[in-house]
């Protein structure tokens, strides 16, 4: 498999619309604001009227539940900081390791040559159905959550690290070296720079993927933490506080990921 | 940017794999790490052996790659769909694309739970779970191609007479099928890696289900023999897709 077409997959893999605006910017949120607030309506108008009361649960008694059930539960909003702190440690654990990993792997032509390819054949694999393996390894406390987030998360930090090492203009590289810059300098003032936009695409789908890791072991471990609950609520078909558990859940996700993007635009202004 | 494999590099990859396989049998011969995590290689070997001649694997099998066709078929059917209707009017795409891939930030496999509220144990629910996961790319590439088509073109082909289905075929769908296809190719990897994920996670079939079983029987060869066996298939189907989207990027 070629660089660019990983490094595709990796950063621009999906696709978005071009940004130009043509209609008033209020105009088309007023829109937005009004069709998901219909949406909202028709939803809570059909569970009412016509649901089954076991299985989908009207938004206000999801809001409901998130205040009389979710929230004051003490076990709950354990389990829930316990999540928080599995994706928090695998995401540390991934961007060091896949920095680490990636630095060694890029840095001469030959290792990257050599090991690069079996790195893009290990990231291909399904990495889910490995996830019994890390509970037979780790157990099924957090361990085993972390571990399986790292394995997540560290390969697109390591894909982005050694794509971006390359994307150095090999003019600049000759100039830096007939003007007798050594190793070191052209690493910390022409390499790392350079690398940083490739680095924070890869750290922004590590967040993605670490999540993804942390809550598929979090589901697959059914008797502690979030996975328990998630099940107890579905096996009684009690959806409200399910929906409730899993909204709180996805806000935090969306959270994590903000920040990440908000670090990538802060670190990738001088580009512009 | 085709990087060319030299000697040196292939030599220092078989290497590699040299002292993998090498570290792994002796690991297994000695029992250096417990036989429960990583089992001797002739164990699993044999269990794969042994794995393909029950009529059981196949069903699994069956089970699984069934389970991926209904998942991608209607996550393509959708997808498609939904990027054909959201880029009708410019206005529409403004308003709607935000929402599409603002629901993609969220990971769906936190509603896995709910899939196996609404459609069961069965594999109805890892279809559902499936095509919800291939639809976002899918529909996402296919709003980002149509709307990217040019104006002029489409101008065009209005004026010289062409229909509704004969523009969307002839001119729109050919103009951003290179975008689209790629939203096609990471929509079928995200559909069978879901699918195997559902399977294990919560299921009474399929792959995936056999695997998370191995592991709760503490049977780690039949477990292996099972990975090797989703490991095998995702290569060789990663290799296929590509040949096969490098061939169609040329039409």
């Amino acid at each position: 498999m070629s660089l660019t077409q990983t490094e595709m997959r990796q950063a621009g893999a999906i696709a978005r619309p071009s940004r130009k605006q043509f209609a008033h910017p209020a105009k088309v949120a007023r829109t937005r604001s009004l069709i998901v607030l219909g949406v909202l309506i028709l939803w809570e108008m059909t569970t009412r009227l016509a649901g089954n009361s076991d299985l989908i649960a009207p938004p206000s008694s999801i809001v409901r539940a998130l205040f009389a059930d979710v929230l004051p539960d003490a076990e709950i909003r354990r389990a829930i900081a316990l999540m928080l702190f599995e994706v928090v440690s695998a995401y540390a654990l991934a961007i060091a390791g896949g920095l680490a990993l990636g630095l060694g792997i890029g840095s001469t032509g030959l290792s990257r040559r050599s090991l690069f390819p079996i790195v893009l054949l290990l990231y291909a694999i399904p990495q889910v159905v490995l996830l019994p393996l890390f509970t037979l390894g780790f157990g099924i406390g957090p361990a085993a959550k972390i571990a399986f987030g790292f394995s997540h998360g560290v390969f697109p930090v390591l894909v982005n690290v050694v794509a971006g090492m390359r994307n150095v203009n090999p003019l600049y590289l000759k100039a830096a070296q007939s003007m007798g810059a050594r190793r070191a300098d052209i690493i910390r003032n022409l390499i790392f720079p350079h690398m940083v936009a490739s680095f924070f695409a890869g750290l922004r789908l590590a967040m993605t993927m670490t999540l993804l890791g942390v809550i598929l072991a979090e589901l697959y471990v059914s008797t502690a933490g979030v996975g328990y609950f998630t099940k107890l609520f579905a096996e009684n078909f009690d959806p409200a506080p399910l929906f409730a558990l899993i909204g709180t859940l996805g806000l935090m996700a969306i959270g994590l990921n903000e920040l990440v993007r908000g670090l990538e635009r802060r670190f990738t202004r001088w580009k512009n | 940017m085709k990087e060319t494999s030299s000697l040196p590099a292939r030599a220092i990859q078989l290497a590699v794999l040299t002292i993998a396989m090498g570290a792994w049998f002796i690991v297994g011969r000695t029992g250096a790490i417990s036989p429960l995590f990583v089992p001797p290689m002739d164990a699993v070997w044999r269990a794969l052996a042994s794995l393909v001649q029950t009529d059981l694997f196949w069903s699994a099998v069956r089970t699984t790659l069934a389970t991926i066709g209904e998942a991608y078929s209607i996550a393509i059917v959708l997808g498609i769909l939904t990027g054909y209707l959201l880029t009708r009017s410019r206005f529409l795409t403004q308003v709607l694309e935000p929402i599409v891939s603002g629901l993609f930030a969220i990971p769906i496999t936190l509603f896995f739970p709910l899939f196996i509220l609404l459609f069961g144990i069965g594999p109805a629910s890892k279809v559902a779970y499936g095509a919800a996961y291939g639809f976002f790319p899918i529909a996402l590439n296919t709003i980002a191609g149509l709307s990217g088509v040019d104006r002029g073109l489409l101008n065009a082909a209005r004026s010289m007479g062409f229909s509704r289905l004969g523009t969307f075929r002839h001119v729109l769908f050919p103009a951003a099928f290179p975008v689209i296809l790629m939203g096609l190719r990471i929509g079928f990897f995200i559909c069978f890696a879901s699918v195997l994920g559902g399977e294990t996670i919560s299921s009474v079939s399929g792959v995936g289900r056999n695997i998370a079983l191995a592991a709760e029987l503490m049977e780690p060869a039949r477990m292996y023999a099972w990975i090797v066996v989703v490991i095998v298939t995702a290569l060789i189907l990663n290799t296929l897709v590509s040949g096969l989207e490098n061939r169609m990027r040329g039409f």
